[in-house]
């Protein structure tokens, strides 16, 4: 399924937080977007899942504008894996990942044999199913994140919307990750803050910026030593993966001023304060 | 399981409360009695075998209070099981809206303006004091056609206290005469049943029953937070306050008609969600039939214990269900169900 966010605007607690951004993601695609801390990623990402309501311009499925769509249509579309959990009350890990059987069911009812197949399918291929039947809060960082994939997958939609997936994985696991969402053959947005991991895996990168659109292109065009300056205020050197032959970046230190186009103050007090 | 063992329960407790009292019915006849008035024709009814005594006894006052107590405890398990999953607190209950105390200061403008003793009456002005405290909580937490669980659980509290301060008010200056009749009502009793009393919680427990089962998944969604709820494709604004019109209509019906009996819907919940886990479509049911089984069991020892006095309803149900529940929390099987943390 295709994407297009159109032109969009989104604020939040009365700020603008995303401005005048247009992305088209073609079907099968994986589009990964980039960007400091407050950019604007999660905040455009919960506008492509239909939480956030544009202020302006829109977002399409396959030509068909969000803000006309059900919640549940919206549900069948898209499923998302975000940052924020509850645990106000406890939930074993199999009966979390067929919630994600909601949008395609009634509201009452036992969960379907049907249900339970592509639930425990999800967590095979996560390599979770051992969890099943554990609690889920009582799992480590990457666990979770990987059940909650497993959810994502088991909304079975063709749409994928994922909020810093790989947040609390080891190396291992991040890599894992990012391969299963490469082979589950979805239109994938993904908000990523690996640079490398991201011009390895994504067809395509934005970079947003203070909530615009800074570049957005193949990461081998749109990543290079100036862009990393300028968007995240941090000197790089870009080598030659001896192997692939892929160009890598190394991070060196911060830039000493905020570059010539930026207006934000760097984040870190203590990267200013060194001389 | 646990479904047809808790109705199998609830049956027994309402056959055992209809033989039980001063005037002696053997359990087989309270049976008798019952479905010889629910079924027409039954021989037995006009051969003699029963006394009018033992008939009044069982169909006109023993039976319709334990109906009652079952229906008040359902319906304050299911009220109060609604209220924690939609304003995600465990410490959340069917009170939490100010909806006893809006009751409270109803009934007791009633029996303070002397319109009438008539419990009916009393029963009216109290759901219609629920109503209105329902409606300005609800009013006053709404900001942007938005709900926040937490400003409607302080909106709810605050009310309380000004609702509770006016039914004080209200009691302390009044004649003497009255003080018993506003006691009775604000510490919960079914003691005054009678048929009549039956038609207001029956229907609003059936409405929401009903209601609740279509919604039972989305009340899971709702489980892992509000956005994830959405992004399964759940209107959760549309479903916070569906639930929480039905919940508190249906705590507004159960307190019109006998007081403010605390503990049970606090508690069922959290005991239903310790023994079949959190997961609406099981807990639910469990939660109903659980809170019907222990209040009509405990008005049952209520009215037993230290007969012939009666031991207020909700002093007991909290003298036997905190121990209880206490028991239940130190157990393992708690923390998979979050209690522990």
């Amino acid at each position: 399924m295709r994407v297009d966010i159109e032109d969009l605007d989104v604020h939040r607690g009365g700020r603008p937080v995303v401005s005048g951004v247009s992305i088209p993601v073609p079907p099968g695609t994986v589009l990964g977007l980039l960007g400091p801390n407050g950019s604007g990623k999660s905040t455009l990402l919960r506008a492509v899942s239909g939480i956030a309501s544009p202020s302006s311009g829109r977002v399409r499925f396959d030509g068909a504008d969000i803000s006309f769509l059900s919640r549940r249509e919206i549900a069948r579309r898209v499923a998302v894996m975000a940052q924020e959990h509850s645990e106000e009350f406890e939930i074993p890990v199999l009966d979390l990942v067929l919630l994600g059987r909601i949008p395609h069911g009634k509201g009452f009812g036992r969960d379907s044999d049907h249900d339970i197949a592509i639930a425990e399918q999800a967590l095979d291929r996560v390599g979770a199913a051992h969890l099943a039947t554990r609690s889920f809060s009582a799992l480590s960082g990457g666990e979770r994140q990987r059940v909650l994939f497993a959810r994502a997958l088991t909304q079975d939609t063709p749409v994928l919307v994922l909020d810093e997936p790989t947040n609390h994985l080891d190396i291992a696991h991040q890599v894992e990750l990012v391969d299963l969402v490469r082979s589950a053959d979805r239109t994938v947005l993904v908000a990523l803050h690996d640079l490398n991991l991201a011009a390895r895996y994504c067809d395509t990168v934005g970079v947003l910026d203070g909530g615009r659109l800074r570049s957005l292109g193949p990461p081998e065009r749109v990543l290079d030593t100036d862009l990393i300056r300028s968007a995240f205020g941090v000197e790089s050197t870009s080598v030659a993966h001896p192997r692939s032959g892929r160009r890598h970046f190394i991070f060196d230190a911060r830039t000493p001023e905020p570059g010539p186009d930026t207006d934000r103050p760097i984040p870190t007090e203590e990267g200013s304060s060194t001389p | 399981m646990l479904v047809p063992v808790l109705a199998a329960a609830l049956l027994i407790v309402l056959l055992l409360s209809a033989s039980t009292g001063t005037i002696p019915v053997p359990m087989a006849d309270a049976l008798r009695i019952v479905l010889g008035h629910l079924l027409p024709g039954m021989p037995w009814m006009s051969d003699g075998s029963l006394t009018t005594v033992q008939d009044n006894a069982v169909w006109q006052f023993r039976l319709p209070r334990a109906l009652l107590a079952a229906m008040a405890g359902a319906g304050l398990a299911l009220a109060g099981a609604l209220m924690q999953a939609v304003v995600h607190n465990s410490l959340a209950e069917p009170y939490i809206l100010g909806v006893s105390a809006g009751a409270g200061v109803g009934a007791v403008s009633f029996i303070v303006l002397g319109i009438g003793a008539s419990s009916l009456g009393i029963g009216a002005a109290a759901f219609l004091g629920a109503l209105t405290a329902t409606a300005a909580v609800y009013l006053l937490a709404r900001k942007n056609g938005h709900i926040a669980p937490q400003r409607l659980i302080l909106a709810g509290v605050a009310l309380g206290a000004l609702f509770s301060a006016v039914t004080s008010y209200l009691t302390i200056t009044t004649d003497a005469q009255n003080v018993f009749s506003i006691m009775f009502f604000l510490l919960g009793s079914v003691s005054a049943a009678t048929t009549g009393h039956l038609a207001l919680p029956a229907a609003a427990l059936l409405a929401a029953g009903i209601f609740t089962a279509f919604n039972a998944r989305a009340l899971n969604a709702l489980l892992v937070g509000d956005d994830a709820a959405a992004t399964l494709g759940i209107n959760v604004n549309r479903l916070r306050s569906s639930i929480l019109v039905t919940a508190a209509l249906l705590t507004g019906s159960v307190v019109a008609v006998s007081g403010g009996i605390g503990f049970v819907g606090l508690i069922v919940p959290h005991i239903a969600r310790i023994v079949v886990g959190a997961d609406h479509r099981r807990m639910l049911p469990v939660a109903v039939l659980g809170g019907a089984v222990f209040l009509a069991a405990s008005d049952l020892l209520a009215r037993t214990l230290a007969a012939p006095t009666e031991i207020p309803l909700g002093v007991l149900t909290a003298l036997v269900g905190a121990p209880f529940f206490l028991w239940l929390l130190r157990r393992d099987r708690s923390d998979s169900v979050g209690v522990g943390r």
